[in-house]
Protein backbone atom coordinates (compact mmCIF):
# COMPACT_ATOMS: atom_id res chain seq x y z
CA UNK A 1 0.00 0.00 0.00
CA UNK A 2 2.84 2.69 0.71
CA UNK A 3 4.60 1.51 -1.99
CA UNK A 4 1.47 2.25 -4.73
CA UNK A 5 1.37 5.87 -2.65
CA UNK A 6 5.03 6.72 -3.33
CA UNK A 7 4.55 5.78 -6.41
CA UNK A 8 1.43 7.59 -7.26
CA UNK A 9 3.34 10.85 -5.62
CA UNK A 10 5.88 10.44 -7.85
CA UNK A 11 4.11 9.94 -10.75
CA UNK A 12 1.88 13.25 -9.93
CA UNK A 13 5.30 14.99 -9.05
CA UNK A 14 7.27 14.48 -12.35
CA UNK A 15 3.24 15.41 -14.13
CA UNK A 16 3.47 19.31 -12.05
CA UNK A 17 7.17 19.42 -12.85
CA UNK A 18 6.87 19.11 -16.38
CA UNK A 19 3.99 21.72 -16.40
CA UNK A 20 5.65 23.73 -14.32
CA UNK A 21 8.84 23.48 -17.34
CA UNK A 22 6.43 24.27 -19.97
CA UNK A 23 4.86 27.48 -18.36
CA UNK A 24 8.49 28.35 -18.32
CA UNK A 25 9.44 28.18 -22.17
CA UNK A 26 8.16 31.59 -22.29
CA UNK A 27 10.04 33.13 -19.99
CA UNK A 28 13.02 31.17 -20.84
CA UNK A 29 12.60 32.50 -24.61
CA UNK A 30 12.37 35.85 -23.40
CA UNK A 31 15.35 35.95 -21.20
CA UNK A 32 17.50 33.96 -24.04
CA UNK A 33 16.13 36.45 -26.64
CA UNK A 34 16.70 39.50 -24.55
CA UNK A 35 20.38 39.16 -23.30
CA UNK A 36 21.72 38.28 -26.91
CA UNK A 37 23.35 40.66 -29.76
CA UNK A 38 21.22 41.88 -32.41
CA UNK A 39 23.36 40.13 -34.72
CA UNK A 40 23.33 36.11 -32.55
CA UNK A 41 21.20 34.01 -34.92
CA UNK A 42 21.70 31.13 -32.90
CA UNK A 43 18.75 28.86 -31.71
CA UNK A 44 16.27 31.01 -29.44
CA UNK A 45 16.45 27.53 -27.15
CA UNK A 46 20.37 27.66 -26.76
CA UNK A 47 21.48 29.89 -23.97
CA UNK A 48 24.53 32.42 -25.06
CA UNK A 49 27.41 32.24 -22.67
CA UNK A 50 27.34 36.08 -22.36
CA UNK A 51 24.85 38.70 -21.58
CA UNK A 52 24.29 42.22 -23.80
CA UNK A 53 23.58 44.14 -20.96
CA UNK A 54 23.65 47.20 -24.13
CA UNK A 55 20.27 45.68 -25.12
CA UNK A 56 18.91 47.16 -21.52
CA UNK A 57 20.62 50.14 -21.55
CA UNK A 58 19.26 51.11 -25.26
CA UNK A 59 15.93 49.78 -24.59
CA UNK A 60 16.05 52.03 -21.45
CA UNK A 61 16.93 55.21 -23.22
CA UNK A 62 15.07 54.41 -26.70
CA UNK A 63 11.46 53.44 -25.21
CA UNK A 64 12.02 56.05 -22.77
CA UNK A 65 10.88 53.24 -19.69
CA UNK A 66 12.23 55.65 -17.09
CA UNK A 67 9.54 58.12 -17.99
CA UNK A 68 6.66 55.72 -18.74
CA UNK A 69 7.44 54.05 -15.45
CA UNK A 70 6.70 56.81 -13.25
CA UNK A 71 3.50 57.61 -15.56
CA UNK A 72 2.57 53.73 -14.54
CA UNK A 73 2.90 54.49 -11.30
CA UNK A 74 1.12 57.70 -10.89
CA UNK A 75 -2.22 56.75 -12.69
CA UNK A 76 -2.03 53.36 -10.79
CA UNK A 77 -2.18 54.23 -7.41
CA UNK A 78 -4.06 57.32 -7.80
CA UNK A 79 -6.99 54.58 -9.76
CA UNK A 80 -6.47 51.91 -6.72
CA UNK A 81 -6.60 55.16 -3.84
CA UNK A 82 -9.76 56.61 -5.87
CA UNK A 83 -11.37 52.91 -6.42
CA UNK A 84 -11.06 51.70 -2.50
CA UNK A 85 -12.36 55.15 -1.34
CA UNK A 86 -15.62 56.10 -3.80
CA UNK A 87 -16.28 52.21 -3.79
CA UNK A 88 -16.39 51.03 0.15
CA UNK A 89 -18.59 54.25 0.58
CA UNK A 90 -21.02 53.62 -2.10
CA UNK A 91 -21.37 50.12 -1.13
CA UNK A 92 -21.60 51.25 2.67
CA UNK A 93 -24.79 53.02 1.74
CA UNK A 94 -26.20 50.60 -0.66
CA UNK A 95 -25.55 47.48 1.47
CA UNK A 96 -27.08 49.31 4.36
CA UNK A 97 -29.98 51.64 3.41
CA UNK A 98 -31.73 48.95 1.15
CA UNK A 99 -34.38 52.13 -0.36
CA UNK A 100 -36.23 51.61 -3.04
CA UNK A 101 -33.78 54.09 -5.19
CA UNK A 102 -30.72 52.23 -3.54
CA UNK A 103 -31.87 49.01 -4.89
CA UNK A 104 -32.38 50.71 -8.38
CA UNK A 105 -29.16 52.05 -7.90
CA UNK A 106 -27.26 49.06 -6.94
CA UNK A 107 -28.57 47.01 -9.81
CA UNK A 108 -27.47 49.94 -12.62
CA UNK A 109 -23.85 49.49 -10.53
CA UNK A 110 -23.73 46.28 -11.22
CA UNK A 111 -25.64 45.94 -14.81
CA UNK A 112 -23.01 48.31 -15.73
CA UNK A 113 -21.00 45.44 -15.54
CA UNK A 114 -21.72 43.71 -18.95
CA UNK A 115 -21.31 46.78 -20.77
CA UNK A 116 -18.00 46.60 -22.58
CA UNK A 117 -15.67 49.36 -22.30
CA UNK A 118 -14.80 49.77 -25.64
CA UNK A 119 -18.39 49.69 -27.12
CA UNK A 120 -18.42 53.39 -25.50
CA UNK A 121 -15.23 54.07 -27.03
CA UNK A 122 -16.31 56.39 -29.81
CA UNK A 123 -18.33 58.97 -27.99
CA UNK A 124 -16.13 58.55 -24.76
CA UNK A 125 -13.39 59.59 -27.31
CA UNK A 126 -15.01 62.57 -28.20
CA UNK A 127 -16.36 63.53 -24.78
CA UNK A 128 -12.73 62.96 -23.64
CA UNK A 129 -11.51 65.26 -26.47
CA UNK A 130 -14.17 68.51 -26.01
CA UNK A 131 -13.44 68.39 -22.05
CA UNK A 132 -9.48 68.67 -22.55
CA UNK A 133 -8.76 65.94 -21.08
CA UNK A 134 -6.59 64.02 -23.30
CA UNK A 135 -3.23 63.12 -22.95
CA UNK A 136 -3.57 63.73 -18.46
CA UNK A 137 -3.17 61.31 -16.09
CA UNK A 138 -6.26 62.36 -15.01
CA UNK A 139 -8.28 61.09 -17.68
CA UNK A 140 -6.70 57.77 -17.26
CA UNK A 141 -7.24 57.64 -13.71
CA UNK A 142 -10.74 58.28 -14.03
CA UNK A 143 -10.98 55.39 -16.77
CA UNK A 144 -9.75 52.74 -15.22
CA UNK A 145 -11.53 53.95 -11.86
CA UNK A 146 -15.01 53.71 -13.73
CA UNK A 147 -14.26 50.36 -15.32
CA UNK A 148 -13.59 49.12 -12.43
CA UNK A 149 -15.60 50.82 -9.23
CA UNK A 150 -18.90 48.37 -10.47
CA UNK A 151 -16.82 44.99 -9.62
CA UNK A 152 -15.36 47.11 -6.54
CA UNK A 153 -19.12 48.14 -5.44
CA UNK A 154 -20.43 44.55 -5.70
CA UNK A 155 -17.04 43.27 -3.83
CA UNK A 156 -17.84 45.55 -1.03
CA UNK A 157 -21.69 45.69 -0.80
CA UNK A 158 -21.51 41.19 -0.34
CA UNK A 159 -18.13 41.69 2.39
CA UNK A 160 -20.63 44.17 4.29
CA UNK A 161 -23.48 42.53 3.94
CA UNK A 162 -22.03 39.09 5.00
CA UNK A 163 -19.49 39.98 7.59
CA UNK A 164 -20.12 43.20 9.28
CA UNK A 165 -22.75 43.36 12.17
CA UNK A 166 -24.86 46.14 12.47
CA UNK A 167 -24.84 46.53 15.58
CA UNK A 168 -21.45 47.80 15.98
CA UNK A 169 -23.39 50.99 13.85
CA UNK A 170 -26.31 51.83 16.16
CA UNK A 171 -23.82 51.79 19.14
CA UNK A 172 -21.78 54.31 17.16
CA UNK A 173 -24.66 56.06 16.34
CA UNK A 174 -26.20 55.91 19.58
CA UNK A 175 -22.79 57.66 20.97
CA UNK A 176 -23.85 60.55 18.49
CA UNK A 177 -21.22 59.63 15.91
CA UNK A 178 -21.76 60.90 12.29
CA UNK A 179 -22.25 58.61 9.32
CA UNK A 180 -18.90 59.23 8.08
CA UNK A 181 -16.72 59.23 10.89
CA UNK A 182 -18.40 56.26 12.23
CA UNK A 183 -17.84 54.79 8.55
CA UNK A 184 -13.89 55.68 9.09
CA UNK A 185 -13.78 54.60 12.31
CA UNK A 186 -15.53 51.41 12.47
CA UNK A 187 -16.55 50.38 9.26
CA UNK A 188 -13.97 51.19 6.97
CA UNK A 189 -10.77 48.80 8.97
CA UNK A 190 -13.28 45.67 9.38
CA UNK A 191 -13.01 46.03 5.47
CA UNK A 192 -9.47 45.09 5.66
CA UNK A 193 -9.52 41.78 3.79
CA UNK A 194 -12.02 42.73 0.98
CA UNK A 195 -9.45 45.98 0.44
CA UNK A 196 -6.91 43.67 -0.03
CA UNK A 197 -8.67 41.55 -2.43
CA UNK A 198 -10.07 45.10 -4.77
CA UNK A 199 -6.06 46.36 -4.36
CA UNK A 200 -4.39 43.75 -5.95
CA UNK A 201 -7.06 43.03 -8.53
CA UNK A 202 -7.20 46.61 -9.43
CA UNK A 203 -3.90 47.27 -9.81
CA UNK A 204 -2.80 44.55 -11.76
CA UNK A 205 -5.65 45.17 -14.19
CA UNK A 206 -4.97 48.76 -14.49
CA UNK A 207 -0.91 48.88 -14.45
CA UNK A 208 -1.71 46.23 -17.50
CA UNK A 209 -4.02 48.50 -19.23
CA UNK A 210 -3.51 49.13 -22.96
CA UNK A 211 -7.39 49.00 -24.38
CA UNK A 212 -8.02 52.29 -22.92
CA UNK A 213 -3.97 53.50 -22.53
CA UNK A 214 -3.43 53.60 -26.20
CA UNK A 215 -6.78 56.13 -26.65
CA UNK A 216 -6.38 58.77 -24.53
CA UNK A 217 -2.32 58.90 -23.80
CA UNK A 218 -1.09 59.81 -27.32
CA UNK A 219 1.51 61.84 -26.29
CA UNK A 220 4.86 60.19 -25.30
CA UNK A 221 5.32 62.42 -22.38
CA UNK A 222 2.23 60.77 -20.52
CA UNK A 223 2.50 57.42 -21.69
CA UNK A 224 2.38 54.06 -19.72
CA UNK A 225 4.31 51.31 -19.70
CA UNK A 226 2.24 49.27 -21.76
CA UNK A 227 1.90 51.86 -24.48
CA UNK A 228 5.72 52.56 -25.02
CA UNK A 229 6.04 49.05 -25.43
CA UNK A 230 3.80 48.71 -28.50
CA UNK A 231 5.17 51.91 -30.09
CA UNK A 232 8.75 50.30 -29.45
CA UNK A 233 7.72 47.19 -30.94
CA UNK A 234 6.11 49.16 -33.80
CA UNK A 235 9.85 50.44 -34.27
CA UNK A 236 12.03 48.24 -33.62
CA UNK A 237 9.93 45.07 -35.23
CA UNK A 238 12.91 43.43 -36.45
CA UNK A 239 15.23 44.26 -32.99
CA UNK A 240 13.48 41.26 -31.12
CA UNK A 241 16.48 41.80 -28.37
CA UNK A 242 15.68 45.33 -27.84
CA UNK A 243 11.70 44.55 -27.59
CA UNK A 244 12.68 41.62 -25.33
CA UNK A 245 15.08 43.28 -23.40
CA UNK A 246 12.03 46.07 -23.14
CA UNK A 247 9.53 43.91 -22.43
CA UNK A 248 11.59 41.93 -19.64
CA UNK A 249 11.95 45.69 -17.68
CA UNK A 250 8.52 46.24 -17.81
CA UNK A 251 7.27 43.36 -17.03
CA UNK A 252 9.60 43.00 -13.75
CA UNK A 253 8.46 45.73 -11.31
CA UNK A 254 4.94 43.63 -11.05
CA UNK A 255 6.73 40.54 -11.04
CA UNK A 256 8.55 41.28 -7.92
CA UNK A 257 5.83 42.83 -6.11
CA UNK A 258 3.85 39.68 -7.16
CA UNK A 259 7.00 37.49 -5.76
CA UNK A 260 6.89 38.74 -2.01
CA UNK A 261 3.59 39.56 -2.04
CA UNK A 262 2.44 36.37 -3.58
CA UNK A 263 -0.09 35.15 -0.46
CA UNK A 264 -2.13 37.98 -1.03
CA UNK A 265 -2.28 38.00 -4.55
CA UNK A 266 -3.64 34.19 -4.36
CA UNK A 267 -5.58 34.29 -1.44
CA UNK A 268 -7.01 37.52 -2.05
CA UNK A 269 -8.54 36.00 -5.34
CA UNK A 270 -9.40 33.10 -3.67
CA UNK A 271 -11.52 34.70 -1.08
CA UNK A 272 -12.85 37.45 -3.25
CA UNK A 273 -14.18 34.56 -5.55
CA UNK A 274 -15.90 32.66 -2.64
CA UNK A 275 -17.34 36.14 -1.24
CA UNK A 276 -18.45 37.34 -5.05
CA UNK B 1 -32.36 50.52 35.21
CA UNK B 2 -31.68 48.74 32.31
CA UNK B 3 -34.83 49.32 30.74
CA UNK B 4 -34.55 53.24 31.14
CA UNK B 5 -31.06 52.98 29.61
CA UNK B 6 -32.79 51.02 26.34
CA UNK B 7 -35.20 53.15 26.15
CA UNK B 8 -33.10 56.42 25.89
CA UNK B 9 -31.53 54.59 23.29
CA UNK B 10 -34.49 53.66 21.21
CA UNK B 11 -35.33 57.12 21.94
CA UNK B 12 -32.38 58.30 20.22
CA UNK B 13 -32.41 56.06 17.56
CA UNK B 14 -35.50 57.41 16.79
CA UNK B 15 -34.70 61.09 17.06
CA UNK B 16 -31.84 59.88 14.49
CA UNK B 17 -34.14 58.36 11.67
CA UNK B 18 -35.77 61.25 11.99
CA UNK B 19 -33.19 63.64 11.29
CA UNK B 20 -32.13 61.60 8.42
CA UNK B 21 -35.65 61.87 6.92
CA UNK B 22 -35.98 65.58 7.51
CA UNK B 23 -32.54 65.94 5.82
CA UNK B 24 -33.63 63.10 3.07
CA UNK B 25 -30.59 61.02 4.38
CA UNK B 26 -32.23 57.68 4.57
CA UNK B 27 -30.78 56.95 1.38
CA UNK B 28 -27.35 58.10 1.87
CA UNK B 29 -27.24 58.71 -1.47
CA UNK B 30 -24.27 61.72 -0.81
CA UNK B 31 -22.11 58.24 -0.56
CA UNK B 32 -22.40 56.99 -3.78
CA UNK B 33 -23.06 60.24 -5.81
CA UNK B 34 -18.99 60.41 -6.80
CA UNK B 35 -18.92 56.42 -7.81
CA UNK B 36 -22.27 57.21 -9.91
CA UNK B 37 -20.98 60.28 -11.35
CA UNK B 38 -17.58 58.79 -12.59
CA UNK B 39 -19.70 55.58 -13.81
CA UNK B 40 -22.75 57.54 -15.43
CA UNK B 41 -20.35 60.25 -16.97
CA UNK B 42 -17.24 57.56 -18.28
CA UNK B 43 -19.59 54.35 -19.11
CA UNK B 44 -23.32 54.64 -19.52
CA UNK B 45 -23.84 58.08 -21.31
CA UNK B 46 -21.33 57.24 -23.70
CA UNK B 47 -22.99 53.84 -24.20
CA UNK B 48 -25.95 55.89 -24.61
CA UNK B 49 -24.80 58.20 -27.30
CA UNK B 50 -23.25 55.02 -28.92
CA UNK B 51 -26.74 53.65 -29.57
CA UNK B 52 -27.41 57.05 -30.84
CA UNK B 53 -23.90 57.44 -33.19
CA UNK B 54 -24.89 54.07 -34.34
CA UNK B 55 -27.81 55.78 -36.41
CA UNK B 56 -25.96 58.45 -38.10
CA UNK B 57 -22.85 58.37 -40.40
CA UNK B 58 -20.47 60.50 -38.66
CA UNK B 59 -16.92 59.73 -39.71
CA UNK B 60 -15.75 60.76 -35.88
CA UNK B 61 -14.08 63.86 -36.29
CA UNK B 62 -16.39 66.48 -38.48
CA UNK B 63 -18.84 68.36 -37.05
CA UNK B 64 -21.62 67.50 -39.24
CA UNK B 65 -23.62 64.64 -39.99
CA UNK B 66 -26.82 63.63 -40.49
CA UNK B 67 -29.17 60.53 -39.58
CA UNK B 68 -29.85 57.36 -41.17
CA UNK B 69 -32.08 55.48 -39.70
CA UNK B 70 -31.00 52.05 -40.14
CA UNK B 71 -28.34 51.72 -42.81
CA UNK B 72 -25.28 51.48 -40.39
CA UNK B 73 -27.32 48.05 -39.30
CA UNK B 74 -28.07 47.02 -42.86
CA UNK B 75 -24.56 47.22 -43.86
CA UNK B 76 -23.77 45.31 -40.87
CA UNK B 77 -25.74 42.07 -41.26
CA UNK B 78 -24.63 42.27 -45.16
CA UNK B 79 -20.91 42.94 -44.41
CA UNK B 80 -19.44 39.35 -44.87
CA UNK B 81 -16.28 40.81 -42.27
CA UNK B 82 -19.50 41.09 -39.71
CA UNK B 83 -20.03 37.67 -39.50
CA UNK B 84 -15.79 36.50 -39.99
CA UNK B 85 -15.30 39.06 -36.72
CA UNK B 86 -18.54 37.60 -34.64
CA UNK B 87 -17.26 33.87 -35.31
CA UNK B 88 -13.77 34.65 -34.08
CA UNK B 89 -15.10 36.50 -31.21
CA UNK B 90 -17.23 33.49 -30.28
CA UNK B 91 -14.06 31.57 -31.01
CA UNK B 92 -11.71 33.26 -28.79
CA UNK B 93 -14.96 33.87 -25.78
CA UNK B 94 -15.88 30.02 -25.93
CA UNK B 95 -13.09 28.18 -27.30
CA UNK B 96 -10.63 29.99 -23.84
CA UNK B 97 -13.32 29.64 -21.68
CA UNK B 98 -14.06 25.09 -22.14
CA UNK B 99 -9.59 25.59 -22.38
CA UNK B 100 -9.38 27.15 -19.33
CA UNK B 101 -11.83 25.60 -17.30
CA UNK B 102 -10.46 21.99 -18.54
CA UNK B 103 -7.19 22.93 -18.27
CA UNK B 104 -7.60 24.72 -14.72
CA UNK B 105 -9.52 22.03 -13.12
CA UNK B 106 -7.03 19.38 -13.88
CA UNK B 107 -4.51 21.89 -12.88
CA UNK B 108 -6.52 22.37 -9.21
CA UNK B 109 -6.98 18.68 -8.93
CA UNK B 110 -2.99 17.96 -9.59
CA UNK B 111 -2.41 21.20 -7.01
CA UNK B 112 -4.78 19.83 -4.77
CA UNK B 113 -2.54 16.55 -3.76
CA UNK B 114 0.26 16.78 -0.94
CA UNK B 115 3.08 17.67 -3.20
CA UNK B 116 6.45 19.14 -2.76
CA UNK B 117 6.66 21.00 -5.47
CA UNK B 118 3.38 22.02 -5.34
CA UNK B 119 3.97 26.32 -4.28
CA UNK B 120 6.45 26.37 -7.39
CA UNK B 121 4.25 25.39 -9.91
CA UNK B 122 1.01 27.42 -8.70
CA UNK B 123 3.24 30.42 -8.91
CA UNK B 124 4.88 29.86 -12.23
CA UNK B 125 1.42 28.86 -13.64
CA UNK B 126 -0.02 32.07 -12.04
CA UNK B 127 2.90 33.92 -13.02
CA UNK B 128 1.40 35.11 -16.39
CA UNK B 129 -2.03 36.90 -14.46
CA UNK B 130 0.17 39.56 -13.13
CA UNK B 131 1.85 40.24 -16.50
CA UNK B 132 0.32 42.70 -19.07
CA UNK B 133 -1.62 40.94 -21.71
CA UNK B 134 0.26 42.82 -24.33
CA UNK B 135 3.76 42.06 -23.31
CA UNK B 136 2.55 38.18 -23.04
CA UNK B 137 1.31 38.72 -26.40
CA UNK B 138 4.90 39.51 -27.62
CA UNK B 139 6.34 36.91 -25.36
CA UNK B 140 4.48 34.19 -27.57
CA UNK B 141 5.44 36.36 -30.75
CA UNK B 142 8.87 35.47 -30.34
CA UNK B 143 7.78 31.82 -30.26
CA UNK B 144 5.74 31.97 -33.19
CA UNK B 145 7.54 34.60 -35.22
CA UNK B 146 8.71 33.46 -38.46
CA UNK B 147 11.69 35.03 -38.56
CA UNK B 148 13.81 33.55 -35.68
CA UNK B 149 10.86 32.23 -33.86
CA UNK B 150 11.80 29.80 -31.24
CA UNK B 151 8.84 27.49 -32.76
CA UNK B 152 10.76 27.57 -36.27
CA UNK B 153 14.15 26.98 -34.35
CA UNK B 154 12.87 23.53 -33.64
CA UNK B 155 11.48 22.88 -36.92
CA UNK B 156 14.62 23.86 -38.46
CA UNK B 157 16.70 21.69 -36.29
CA UNK B 158 14.41 18.71 -36.90
CA UNK B 159 15.00 19.17 -40.38
CA UNK B 160 11.75 20.65 -41.62
CA UNK B 161 11.08 23.84 -43.23
CA UNK B 162 9.89 27.09 -40.68
CA UNK B 163 6.55 27.55 -40.65
CA UNK B 164 4.35 31.08 -40.70
CA UNK B 165 2.05 29.96 -37.87
CA UNK B 166 0.97 33.54 -37.31
CA UNK B 167 0.51 34.36 -41.15
CA UNK B 168 -1.79 31.76 -41.70
CA UNK B 169 -5.51 32.61 -40.83
CA UNK B 170 -6.54 28.80 -40.45
CA UNK B 171 -4.06 28.87 -37.30
CA UNK B 172 -3.74 31.78 -36.20
CA UNK B 173 -7.21 31.97 -34.19
CA UNK B 174 -6.35 29.32 -32.39
CA UNK B 175 -2.63 30.57 -31.35
CA UNK B 176 -5.01 33.10 -29.95
CA UNK B 177 -7.37 31.23 -28.26
CA UNK B 178 -3.77 29.26 -26.80
CA UNK B 179 -2.08 32.65 -25.57
CA UNK B 180 -4.85 33.57 -23.71
CA UNK B 181 -5.61 30.56 -22.16
CA UNK B 182 -2.09 30.22 -20.87
CA UNK B 183 -2.21 33.57 -19.74
CA UNK B 184 -5.53 33.27 -17.21
CA UNK B 185 -5.53 29.87 -16.72
CA UNK B 186 -3.74 30.21 -13.26
CA UNK B 187 -7.04 32.37 -12.47
CA UNK B 188 -9.22 29.24 -12.89
CA UNK B 189 -6.62 27.17 -10.89
CA UNK B 190 -6.69 28.98 -7.85
CA UNK B 191 -10.36 29.78 -8.38
CA UNK B 192 -10.96 25.55 -8.47
CA UNK B 193 -8.25 24.99 -5.76
CA UNK B 194 -10.15 27.77 -3.16
CA UNK B 195 -13.55 25.41 -4.14
CA UNK B 196 -11.65 22.02 -3.55
CA UNK B 197 -10.79 23.00 -0.50
CA UNK B 198 -13.43 24.33 0.84
CA UNK B 199 -15.12 20.58 0.15
CA UNK B 200 -15.53 18.90 3.33
CA UNK B 201 -13.08 15.56 3.28
CA UNK B 202 -16.37 13.54 4.92
CA UNK B 203 -18.40 12.98 1.75
CA UNK B 204 -14.72 11.30 0.35
CA UNK B 205 -14.52 9.34 3.59
CA UNK B 206 -17.92 8.10 3.62
CA UNK B 207 -18.09 7.16 -0.47
CA UNK B 208 -14.66 5.49 0.42
CA UNK B 209 -16.70 2.62 2.80
CA UNK B 210 -19.28 2.69 0.10
CA UNK B 211 -16.30 1.65 -2.31
CA UNK B 212 -16.81 4.41 -4.59
CA UNK B 213 -14.03 4.82 -7.22
CA UNK B 214 -11.99 7.86 -8.07
CA UNK B 215 -13.75 8.55 -10.99
CA UNK B 216 -17.87 8.17 -9.35
CA UNK B 217 -16.49 10.64 -6.33
CA UNK B 218 -15.15 13.40 -9.34
CA UNK B 219 -18.86 12.71 -10.85
CA UNK B 220 -20.94 12.92 -7.62
CA UNK B 221 -19.24 15.05 -4.97
CA UNK B 222 -16.38 16.84 -6.91
CA UNK B 223 -18.20 18.24 -9.54
CA UNK B 224 -21.91 19.18 -7.79
CA UNK B 225 -20.25 20.94 -4.66
CA UNK B 226 -17.50 23.12 -7.36
CA UNK B 227 -21.05 24.55 -9.11
CA UNK B 228 -19.95 27.92 -7.63
CA UNK B 229 -16.78 27.93 -8.75
CA UNK B 230 -17.62 27.27 -12.25
CA UNK B 231 -20.16 29.57 -12.40
CA UNK B 232 -17.82 32.17 -11.45
CA UNK B 233 -14.90 30.69 -13.84
CA UNK B 234 -17.12 30.87 -16.87
CA UNK B 235 -18.88 33.87 -16.46
CA UNK B 236 -15.33 35.41 -16.32
CA UNK B 237 -13.08 33.83 -19.27
CA UNK B 238 -16.07 34.30 -21.10
CA UNK B 239 -16.59 38.25 -20.82
CA UNK B 240 -12.70 37.96 -20.61
CA UNK B 241 -12.95 36.29 -23.92
CA UNK B 242 -15.12 38.03 -25.83
CA UNK B 243 -13.70 41.24 -24.82
CA UNK B 244 -10.34 40.05 -26.35
CA UNK B 245 -7.93 42.69 -27.62
CA UNK B 246 -4.17 43.31 -26.21
CA UNK B 247 -2.82 39.45 -27.14
CA UNK B 248 -4.88 39.85 -31.22
CA UNK B 249 -2.70 43.88 -31.69
CA UNK B 250 0.49 41.66 -29.95
CA UNK B 251 0.25 38.86 -32.33
CA UNK B 252 -1.35 39.39 -35.55
CA UNK B 253 -2.89 42.83 -35.22
CA UNK B 254 -5.95 41.44 -36.67
CA UNK B 255 -4.51 39.87 -39.75
CA UNK B 256 -4.33 38.53 -42.49
CA UNK B 257 -6.63 41.23 -43.87
CA UNK B 258 -9.59 40.74 -40.92
CA UNK B 259 -8.81 37.26 -40.41
CA UNK B 260 -7.85 37.05 -36.89
CA UNK B 261 -9.70 40.21 -35.78
CA UNK B 262 -11.99 40.35 -32.84
CA UNK B 263 -14.94 42.84 -32.31
CA UNK B 264 -13.14 44.57 -30.15
CA UNK B 265 -9.93 45.17 -32.64
CA UNK B 266 -12.44 45.18 -35.92
CA UNK B 267 -14.31 48.68 -33.77
CA UNK B 268 -10.74 50.28 -33.00
CA UNK B 269 -9.82 49.81 -36.95
CA UNK B 270 -12.79 50.96 -37.85
CA UNK B 271 -12.92 54.24 -36.11
CA UNK B 272 -9.27 55.01 -35.60
CA UNK B 273 -7.93 53.87 -39.38
CA UNK B 274 -11.47 54.05 -41.54
CA UNK B 275 -12.53 56.97 -40.03
CA UNK B 276 -15.96 55.30 -40.14
CA UNK B 277 -16.97 56.23 -36.22
CA UNK B 278 -21.30 55.57 -37.10
CA UNK B 279 -19.97 51.97 -38.46
CA UNK B 280 -18.03 51.43 -35.15
CA UNK B 281 -20.52 52.35 -32.86
CA UNK B 282 -22.61 50.13 -34.63
CA UNK B 283 -20.87 46.94 -34.20
CA UNK B 284 -20.42 48.19 -30.81
CA UNK B 285 -24.13 47.69 -30.10
CA UNK B 286 -23.77 44.18 -31.51
CA UNK B 287 -21.13 43.68 -29.75
CA UNK B 288 -22.60 44.76 -26.14
CA UNK B 289 -25.85 42.52 -27.36
CA UNK B 290 -23.76 39.02 -27.67
CA UNK B 291 -22.08 39.62 -23.94
CA UNK B 292 -25.08 40.63 -22.66
CA UNK B 293 -27.05 37.70 -24.10
CA UNK B 294 -23.64 35.06 -23.95
CA UNK B 295 -23.09 36.32 -20.17
CA UNK B 296 -26.57 36.42 -19.06
CA UNK B 297 -27.56 32.73 -20.25
CA UNK B 298 -24.33 31.68 -18.82
CA UNK B 299 -24.94 33.26 -15.21
CA UNK B 300 -28.58 31.70 -14.98
CA UNK B 301 -27.64 28.71 -16.61
CA UNK B 302 -25.61 27.95 -13.77
CA UNK B 303 -26.94 29.58 -11.20
CA UNK B 304 -29.78 27.15 -11.78
CA UNK B 305 -27.27 24.22 -11.31
CA UNK B 306 -26.00 25.25 -8.35
CA UNK B 307 -29.32 25.67 -6.77
CA UNK B 308 -30.16 21.85 -7.77
CA UNK B 309 -26.76 20.98 -6.32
Amino acid sequence: MKARTSRKTWILTLAALLITAFHLIPFYILLTTAIKRTGDFSSKWSFPDYVNIENFTIAWEQANLGNALVNSIIITSFAAIVLILFGSLAAYALARRTTKLNKYIYILFVGVMVIPPLTALVPLYRMVVNFGLMNTHLVAVLNNVAAFLPLTIFLYAGFIRSTIPKELEEAAKIDGANTLSIFFKIIFPLLKPITATVLIISSVYIWNDYQFAIFFLQDSSVQTLTVVLASFFGQNGSQLNLVAAAALMASLPMVIVFLFLQRFFIEGLAAGSVKG
Amino acid sequence: MVQTVTKTAVKVKNKNAKMYKKRGDSSLWWMYLPSLLIVCLFIVFPFIDGIRISFTNWNGFSQTYSYIGFDQYKRMFSDPDTWLVVKNTLLYGIGSTILQNIVGLGYALLLNQNLKIRSLTRTIIYLPVIISPLIMGYIWYFFFAYNGGALNDLFVLFGSEPVNALGNPAVNPYIIVFVNTFQFVGIAMIIYLAGLQSISKEYYEAANIDGANSWQKFKAITIPLLMPSITINLVLNIIGGLKLFDVIVALTNGGPGNASQSMSTFMYNLYFSRQDAGYAATQGVLMALIILVISMAALLYFKRKEVEA
